[in-house]
């Protein structure tokens, strides 16, 4: 089946929150804190604009509290006399013309009295720098198997190594936007998101509202990563704030730089491994230190640390483990949800890592992983035992088959002014909300049959490009034998779905896609189907039933049930972190240009194991899309930080990769399938960015025979690594 | 205001506009056409791609006033047929970069000599994609030019 709406989007008929039709409505406008710290002195509008044709908002227009609820409710929706981040929202201002809204924005200055910024989360805070706890540490958590310290003391070989992440901005294509307006009493909210029900709680909380008189309705949406887990509740309440005091339609779309500069990104990270081996190179010990970025306000980053952390160890079985990590508070503009949640970073230090102990030891890279990736029976880091029957070694040696590893390892690297490298990750992904989460969100599916015989699948999970409208669609009908035209999927409005939870994670195919087929199972139950349990004959019971219920409503449902035999402990963080994990082997061959220093990736190939692939082309696509957007952060993408503030917020010089920065993305699938995941599927979206950013980094490691350890891997911090690496290696000879 | 006459998707259209504003803006928000996608309003990512007399240009960089008695064609003017391969290749995800993606793809379909000069990927390095990888948008040009070239 080809995409559902894809023939619309090709065509342009797609309409984003962008080309919605709108009559009679105002553009909304967000004016933002100049300095990273301080109290607001003064706030002067300035001359030669007519400020009476604007709708102004401040702090004191919310109707209840100035709080965005997300895991904490210390973030504002508009600052109230203190700043805590450069671009912080302070006022809305909305006007029917956009030109001169945009000459009144620049119009308005904000006056802070500036107090001293947070601003390196590497660096412990000093104390008038401190502004969260005693110490800034948004978060803290451990997790502990064995004895870490006695089994270093005694290991034959110990390796250390820090290792270092950038920010990474998503750059989905579509900018973030929303529209806000009344219909009678009840707040209408369309725009680009991954969670209504989050938009949802957010505008009930902080605009005093009940669930009865806020709707919130996705539309397209041109691409999240994360980008539009949370923080289009911040754009919602702000449209919904101009549109309530305005009584207009309020339209507030960012343009690019707004959005770069603003939005959150994917958390900077530092992680320091010390690693006792035997000298056959079986991993002993592992002591992990984890510190992250968290930025000015909460957000996720509690639940994006704890995912880092209980990736940071790899796929590796490893009797003695700890992992401490941290999240730190700074005056940054807030880093938030990006795929993959933390995992990245931890498995770009943990493979590198790798890479650095083969070195040591003299042993290649791939037999390494080898002798340490997890086999059936044994345990995670939390404890849980893995026992899914896929055998990890597999997916290596496929990887390494198909990317011919042993003989272009063995190869001449040299070739004039360029030098030729072959590197690897393997690496894990955890599908849905971490430990208990699923079982708190509680999501629910329905199904509905139509008086026409169709039926009608209602979830909140959006399609943001992954394709849920198409895979759910596929499972419907397949589970009630139906065509794909005999399936609607709703759009996400919350008036008419309940609430399946947010699509994040990569749980929407596995979890929720899990819930649609049980859901159609109940909605046949309901039919009481009489023999005529499927297909044509099921049409007909639905058609029947509507006959003998005039003006009925026919719906199945499921509410998520956790699978038997999975347990969690949140305070000593052991146990089944998640119902499955995904596991792939990536390998990347690059070409370092001597002379540019520059880094060009010839080859990739990506294998993986993800339980049933439900639709080749979306999963493949899903891969090359996600490894595009590793390289990209392995190799590209640099955040350019000035007095907190993004300097590079365009497209012009925060480089993404184009056609010609990639290779072909060669894709391989395993599939072992996972008895709770919809006919068989585990969570695919985020895997594929974990994995590229080792494979590219070892890779150019085996071609000049340094160890770089910080990504972006930019030409000029190469040429710095590799004219250190000669020197020394000159300083050795003499 | 000044009056903007040329030729839209093959008729005639006529316009006031202020000779400050983009083509893209006209084109959306004037003239309807949403089709036109703003990704970056800086000439970089290839979503308000469209053909000013028959060549693929940005049109956040173009000046409205300078189509006077031009021709423009935007993505609604493409035949859906010919986007088939596209879809089944999934060249399109969250099909925000794709009108510009199809606007390129469409006229190096037409213009299959220039790939004697030039590669299909350097053809579309002028639209940035985040979510395909590209992979699937060179396969399905590929299939349409293999398409065209038995046709």
């Amino acid at each position: 089946m080809h995409r559902r709406e894809g023939l619309a989007k090709l065509t342009g008929r797609e309409r984003y929150v962008d080309d919605l039709p709108l009559d009679d409505f105002l553009w909304g406008a967000t004016v933002r804190s100049p300095a990273s710290r301080g109290r607001v002195t003064a706030v002067r509008f300035g001359r030669g604009i007519d400020w009476s044709q604007f709708v102004v908002v401040d702090s004191q227009d919310l109707p209840g509290p100035n709080e965005i609820l997300l895991i904490e409710r210390d973030q504002p929706v508009l600052a109230a006399g203190y700043v805590r981040h450069v671009h912080e929202p302070v006022l809305l201002l909305a006007h029917r013309d956009r030109v001169a809204l945009r000459r009144a924005v620049a119009a308005v200055t904000i006056e802070v009295a500036p107090e001293p910024a947070a601003l390196d989360f590497r660096v412990p805070p000093r104390p008038e720098q401190i502004q969260y706890g005693a110490d800034n540490v948004l978060k803290h958590l451990r997790i502990e198997k064995g004895d870490v310290e006695r089994a270093l003391a005694t290991a034959p070989v110990v390796v250390e190594g820090v290792y270092e992440t950038g920010a990474q901005e998503h750059v989905y294509l579509e900018p973030q936007g929303m529209i806000a307006h009344m219909d009678g009493d009840v707040l209408v909210v369309r725009g680009s998101m991954q969670c209504p029900y989050y938009v949802v709680k957010a505008l009930t909380h902080a605009l005093n509202r009940d669930e009865q008189h806020v709707r919130v309705v996705q539309t397209p949406t041109g691409g999240g990563f994360g980008g539009k887990e949370e923080y289009p509740s911040t754009i919602a309440l702000h449209a919904a704030l101009l549109a309530l005091k305005s009584g207009r339609p309020v339209k507030l779309v960012y343009d690019r730089t707004e959005d770069m500069a603003a939005t959150t990104k994917r958390h900077p990270a530092r992680v320091r491994h010390r690693t006792g081996v035997t000298r056959d190179g079986k991993l002993v010990a592992q002591d992990i230190e984890v510190v992250m970025d968290g930025g000015a306000y909460v957000t996720l980053s509690p639940v994006v640390l704890s995912r880092g952390i209980i990736h940071a160890a790899g796929p590796y079985a490893c009797e003695h483990v700890r992992i401490d990590g941290r999240a730190m508070f700074t005056n940054a503009v807030p880093f938030g949800a990006f795929r993959g949640f933390g995992a990245p970073q931890t498995h770009f230090a943990g493979e590198r890592h790798m890479d650095v102990v083969a070195h040591r030891l003299g042993i290649d890279p791939a037999e390494l992983r080898r002798r340490n990736l997890l086999r059936d029976g044994e345990r995670t880091a939390t404890g849980q035992v893995v026992n899914d029957g896929t055998d990890r070694v597999a997916v290596l040696e496929r990887a390494l088959a198909l990317a011919d590893y042993d003989k272009k390892r063995a190869a001449n690297k040299a070739g004039g002014t360029t030098r030729r490298g072959i590197g690897i990750a393997t690496f894990h992904h955890g599908a849905g909300f971490t430990g208990s989460g699923e079982v708190m969100l509680s999501s629910r599916v329905d199904v509905a049959g139509l008086p026409d015989g169709r039926i009608e699948v209602l979830s909140a999970n959006i399609e943001m490009g992954q394709g849920t409208i198409t895979v759910f669609t596929a499972l419907a009908a397949a589970r009630l034998g139906l065509t794909p035209d005999d399936v609607v999927v709703a759009e996400a409005d919350t008036a008419r779905v309940p609430n399946s939870g947010p699509t994040v994670a990569s749980r929407t195919s596995m979890v929720v896609g899990r819930l649609v087929e049980r859901a159609c199972d109940d909605l046949r139950r309901r039919v009481n189907t009489g023999g005529r349990g499927k297909g044509e004959g099921l049409k007909r019971a639905i058609m029947d039933w509507h006959r003998a219920h005039p003006g009925g409503r026919l719906v199945g449902s499921a509410t998520y049930e956790r699978p038997p035999g999975i347990a969690w402990d949140d305070h000593t963080y052991t146990g089944d972190a998640y119902g499955a994990f995904a596991w792939a082997a990536y390998i990347a061959e690059v070409e370092v240009d001597l002379r540019t220093y520059t880094t060009r990736v010839t080859d990739f190939v990506a294998v993986q194991e993800i339980g049933k692939v439900l639709h080749e082309t979306f999963a493949r696509g899903q891969v090359q899309g996600g490894v595009a957007q590793g390289i990209g952060w392995a190799l590209l993408e640099d955040c350019k930080w000035q007095d907190g503030a993004m300097a590079n917020a365009q497209l012009t010089n925060y480089l993404i990769p184009t056609t010609e920065d990639l290779p072909p993305i060669r894709v391989a699938f395993l599939e072992n399938p996972y008895p709770h995941g919809a006919q068989g599927a585990k969570g695919l979206g985020e895997l594929p960015i974990d994995g590229p950013a080792p494979a590219v980094l070892n890779a150019v490691a085996d071609a000049l025979g340094v160890e770089p350890t910080t990504i972006p891997l930019t030409p000029e911090r190469l040429m710095e690594i590799a004219e250190r690496g000669a020197r020394n290696a000159e300083q050795r000879r003499q | 205001m000044i009056t903007l006459a040329f030729t839209l998707n093959g008729a005639p259209a006529t316009v006031e506009i202020d000779p400050a504003d983009r083509l893209l803006d006209v084109l959306r928000e004037r003239l309807g056409l949403t089709g036109t996608k703003e990704g970056c309003g800086e000439g970089e990512c290839g979503a308000c791609t469209v053909w000013l007399d028959g060549l693929p240009v940005n049109s956040c960089l173009v000046p409205a006033y300078q189509v006077r008695g031009a021709r423009v064609h935007t993505v609604e003017s493409l035949d859906p047929a010919a986007l088939e391969p596209l879809l089944v290749h999934g060249a399109t995800q969250c099909g925000a970069c794709t009108p510009g993606v199809a606007m390129t793809a469409c006229w190096i379909v037409g213009h299959p000599e220039i790939l004697a000069s030039h590669s299909l990927r350097e053809l579309l390095a002028g639209n940035l994609c985040r979510c395909t990888g590209y992979d699937g948008i060179v396969a399905g040009v590929q299939a349409a030019l293999d398409a065209g070239a038995r046709a």
